[in-house]
């Protein structure tokens, strides 16, 4: 026994070799402390997380299977997925292409002002949606920047689609970027100089190495920024006018149900997004879990 | 299909610093050169400017009879190994070393019998399934090998490519190099920090420091008549002790010990000996020098000793055992010198007159020992 | 150091270099900063032309309406007490997926990220649900006089849910990174558990802990989705910005923009935006320290 621990607690009578050693007490208060704490991370989860989801899976299923087949297949509903996902889709291609460029600008290139570059790329997360709808709304609404040249055209930006996928890409543009620039970082420049050195032009090298090398960081960034496009409803709801059956998301629609007091419905809704969100959730474990295990 | 290296003035800087400062070599067309230097010396700079991977300020880079100076890479055709072998991990040995024959197009036949062939010749025949994180280090290289030499390139560039290998491993590689080298005879142009290493491959060495070239030469030249006090103190384990420079001969304050050409009557000199070349005895001689033996480790057949000269200067000798007479700890005893570098104490100053046609050092040797090395001194 | 000043940095032991003529520079750089320029710099622009464009006395008369001023206090302070609530369950979620052992450790780390995938309005939906007077748990906490929805401890939660992936992802990757080292000296030295987390351990992830607080914060300050169902949107009492500004957009979102309506949603989306314009500087000046997702 050391006097360090006696510091720490009483002293304990030696134990013979003959019988086996108790472990001391210290360690024994470290595994009280850890459990202690496992508890309370348990609980805060519970009630912060799990509860509440539990909470929308019986208020949604409580009337039973048959009113949520019904709920799913009304006309409304059915676009207002069917637009949800399509946006969805809409972003995440815009975003992946794009924000892969500027990752790999922002990862390996060098010029002043990259500071100033990647606090663009983050302002997004901590702007407020229903700001980044009024925003559009000056830029394309009536009054706006932007405004003369579409009305010219005949091109309905606010109150249409094109408005509702530009503020959804704004929102999620951070994602893919923020995913793949770390990878790049640690990943190096070596194996594309030794894939030119063989032959292989930039295009080459970009899909045969540099692609196949990023691709759970990618896939992480892509599912969250999907996730995050197919949940959007701020930006969404001042852009679109939430005109039903043409410009109205499954969130927007969730929240007429809620307005319009028809609240199973609302929670039928809102438990369909959720599935799909579950799943997307296991996608972003599986990928993020199998991007750490390729870094290290 | 192998031909030579020309380099002509080369020059390269990052921001203000110069890495790279007016560098012209050659490594003929079959052989290895060795680029050798300590870290910063510019040399893998080079290296990379011959590959294509870095853009020289000034100066031109010839491969045969074309010029390379402004290809790209891709267009060079030279093979590169690197230090931290940069295999592609997402693919199979196989793959990796397929990779340069997809890329120019190679029909799938060709391709696959190219790469048996090569994997055959760096050992490693079994191995083409699987993963670089499943194989050594070693095994790592000789794939980059493999796949840096399937298109049959002009030139190999190798960068440093043993350097993170245990030191057992890097033996071996280096044998197993020199033997692959002997059998494909391609142009081989390598950078090592490692002196041992570049003597032993290299049919000529260029010995870089700070960005210029110090010496090149053959490395029996390199190591017995080095140019420059940096070439003579980098290569080989050397003893450096200061005299002066009296009636033609360098002395430390007693008789000469040994004649000196090209160094000034009067003016203080540094001298670079090799351990084994100081010799003891018992008796004085003509241009001996007393020291006093403050330290003799015996290590089996040979013994290193410490030695003190009058003048305090230290220099450390290693002796066949037999040659040593039961000199020990404490003896006071007479030392020669042969094969002493001498070269003027301001000589090492990069600043210094040494041109490029400037004389080199003097080396000359005593009276004592019977052979007599012919006084060319080869540059650069 | 010669070696660093030829930028051949190993890191890991690989080696790092300038992306160099090899690479064809300004496609690739012109493409990301058009896009960065075009989806983040203009509408950045729009809003703050609008919003201070006619000088502060547009701010100042907006604030001085109905419950702006209210609403921007009340979503400060909820922001900030969520910044400091999840700085501290966030760490402890953190420190108990790295460092302890147990049962379902990967489960919690993947119900950890449920607020990433789920929609932000789901997510009110969900605490409506459960906290609600109409549930179990919501009826038993009103009969004993806690209200959770349509008060500010239902906004709370709300905020606490969609930030809480924010601060345990900040620190998790830095615990991660610790070395183990340190603390086994200190143990040897004879400190406690307390002790050496807070002398040795807590000091290494400061930087991380501020970061995600600040994440945090901006994203509370923002926050709309998880809001807008569970608040009741009571003015001066539960009625926070971002939902604010959606009301006076609203007000004018059928086209006329006779009332100042859009003017003062512009006035406070920008004095919301500065702020979080100014966390998102500051947490950039603490990723310069290398916690960031961008190494320089």
């Amino acid at each position: 026994m050391s006097t360090t621990q006696a510091r720490e607690r009483p002293p304990q009578p030696h134990a013979s070799p003959a019988t086996p050693r108790k472990f001391p007490r210290r360690v024994h208060r470290e595994r009280l402390v850890a459990r202690l704490l496992v508890a309370v991370a348990l609980a805060y989860v519970l009630v912060l997380l799990l509860g509440p989801l539990a909470g929308i899976v019986y208020y949604a299923l409580k009337s039973g299977l048959g009113v949520v087949g019904q709920t799913i297949s009304q006309p409304d509903v059915q676009h207002a997925l069917y637009l949800s996902f399509l946006i969805m889709l809409i972003t995440v291609i815009v975003n992946t292409v794009f924000g892969v460029m500027v990752a790999l600008v922002l990862a390996r290139d060098r010029f002043p002002g990259k500071h100033l570059a990647s606090a663009l790329v983050d302002l997004p997360l901590a702007v407020s949606p229903v700001i980044v709808g009024l925003m559009a709304v000056l830029l394309f609404g009536r009054g706006g920047w932007f405004e003369p040249f579409f009305a010219a055209r005949g091109i309905q930006v606010i109150f249409a689609l094109p408005s509702m996928v530009l503020v959804t890409i704004f929102i999620s543009i951070p994602f893919v970027i923020r995913e793949v620039v770390p990878v790049l970082q640690e990943l190096g420049l070596e194996e594309e100089q030794a894939a030119w050195t063989l032959g292989a032009s930039k295009a080459q090298t970009f899909f045969r190495v540099t692609l196949p090398n990023i691709r759970w960081g990618l896939l992480y960034g892509i599912a969250l920024s999907a996730a995050r496009a197919i949940g959007e409803v701020g930006a969404v709801l001042i852009v679109s006018g939430a005109i039903e059956g043409k410009t109205e998301t499954a969130t927007l629609l969730i929240l007429r149900f809620f307005d319009q007091f028809q609240e199973q419905q609302g929670y039928i809704v809102a438990l369909t997004l959720a599935a799909f969100s579950i799943v997307m959730l296991i996608g972003i474990e599986t990928f993020k879990r199998k991007r750490t295990r390729e870094a290290h | 299909m192998a031909g030579a290296i020309k380099v002509q003035g080369l020059t390269k800087s990052f921001g203000d610093f110069r890495a790279v400062d007016d560098v012209s070599f050659e490594a003929r067309a079959g052989e290895i050169t060795a680029l050798l230097g300590p870290s910063g010396s510019g040399k893998s700079t080079v290296l990379r400017m011959i590959a294509g991977l870095e853009q020289p300020d000034a100066g031109s880079i010839w491969v045969g009879e074309e010029e390379h100076t402004s290809k790209t890479p891709q267009e060079r055709r030279l093979g590169f190994v690197f230090q931290h072998y940069a295999l592609f991990r997402h693919m199979t040995v196989r793959q990796n070393v397929e990779f340069g024959l997809k890329v120019r197009k190679t029909p799938r036949p060709d391709a696959r019998s190219r790469v048996d062939e090569l994997l055959d010749l760096v050992g490693l025949g079994p191995f083409g399934g699987r993963y670089p994180d499943q194989l050594s280090g070693g095994q790592r290289q000789r794939v980059a090998l493999a796949r840096a030499l399937a298109p049959r390139p002009q030139v190999l560039l190798l960068d440093e490519p043993f350097g993170a290998l245990d030191a057992h491993v890097r033996q071996e590689l280096r044998r197993w190099l020199d033997a692959l080298h002997r059998e494909l005879g391609v142009t081989s142009l390598l950078v090592t920090h490692d002196q041992e290493e570049a003597l032993e491959l290299a049919s000529a060495v260029v010995v870089m420091r700070r960005g210029r070239v110090e010496q090149t030469a053959a490395p029996v030249d390199i190591y017995n008549r080095p140019a420059t006090p940096f070439v003579a103190g980098f290569v080989g384990a050397s003893n450096m002790v200061r005299g002066t420079v009296e009636n033609g001969g360098l002395n430390f304050g007693g008789p000469a010990v040994t004649a000196v050409e090209h160094v000034a009557e009067g003016a203080d000199a540094q001298a670079y000996i090799r351990p084994h070349d100081v010799l003891l005895a018992r008796t004085a001689g003509e241009r001996s020098f007393p020291v006093s033996v403050e330290r003799r480790t015996n290590l089996g057949w040979v013994s290193k000793l410490q030695l003190r000269m009058t003048d305090g200067q230290v220099i450390h000798a290693e002796l066949p055992n037999e040659e040593l007479d039961g000199i020990e700890e404490g003896d006071r005893v007479h030392a020669n010198l042969r094969n002493a570098k001498v070269f003027s104490l301001d000589a090492g100053d990069p600043a210094s007159a040494r041109g490029d046609n400037g004389p080199g050092p003097a080396v000359l040797h005593t009276s004592d020992e019977n052979d007599v090395l012919a006084a060319q001194i080869s540059q650069s | 150091m010669a070696d660093t000043a030829i930028q051949t940095r190993r890191r890991g032991g690989r080696a790092r270099l300038r992306l160099g003529a090899a690479v064809g520079r300004w496609p690739l750089r012109g493409a990301a900063l058009l896009y960065l320029g075009l989806f983040i710099l203009l509408p950045v622009a729009a809003i703050l032309q609008r919003g201070f464009g006619t000088g502060l006395g547009n701010l100042s008369s907006a604030l001085s309406s109905i419950g702006a001023w209210s609403a921007i206090k009340l979503t400060l302070i909820l922001a900030v007490l969520t910044a400091i609530i999840n700085g501290c369950f966030g760490t402890l979620l953190a420190y108990v997926l790295v460092r302890i052992r147990f049962p379902g450790r990967s489960l919690l780390s993947t119900v950890v990220d449920l607020p990433f995938a789920v929609p932000t309005l789901v997510a009110g939906v969900m605490l409506a649900a459960l906290y609600g007077p109409g549930s179990v748990v919501g009826g038993w906490l009103e009969r004993h006089g806690i209200h959770i929805v349509d008060a500010p401890p239902g906004i709370l939660l709300a905020l606490l849910f969609v930030t809480l992936p924010l601060v345990v992802r900040s620190v998790q990757p830095v615990l991660l990174e610790l070395d183990l080292t340190e603390e086994e000296a200190a143990r040897v030295l004879g400190a406690g558990q307390w002790t050496t987390f807070r002398k040795v351990v807590f000091p290494a992830l400061r930087p991380a802990i501020t970061a995600g607080s600040l994440q945090a914060l901006a994203r509370a300050l923002g926050e709309f989705g998880a809001v807008v169902l569970v608040a009741g949107n009571i003015p001066y009492k539960t009625l926070t910005a971002p939902v604010l500004i959606s009301q006076l957009i609203n007000q004018t979102s059928y086209g006329s923009t006779a009332t100042s309506g859009p003017d003062e949603a512009a006035a406070v989306s920008a004095l919301l935006f500065g702020l979080a314009f100014v966390i998102v500087l500051v947490t950039e000046k603490f990723s310069s320290r290398g916690a960031g997702w961008l190494k320089t």
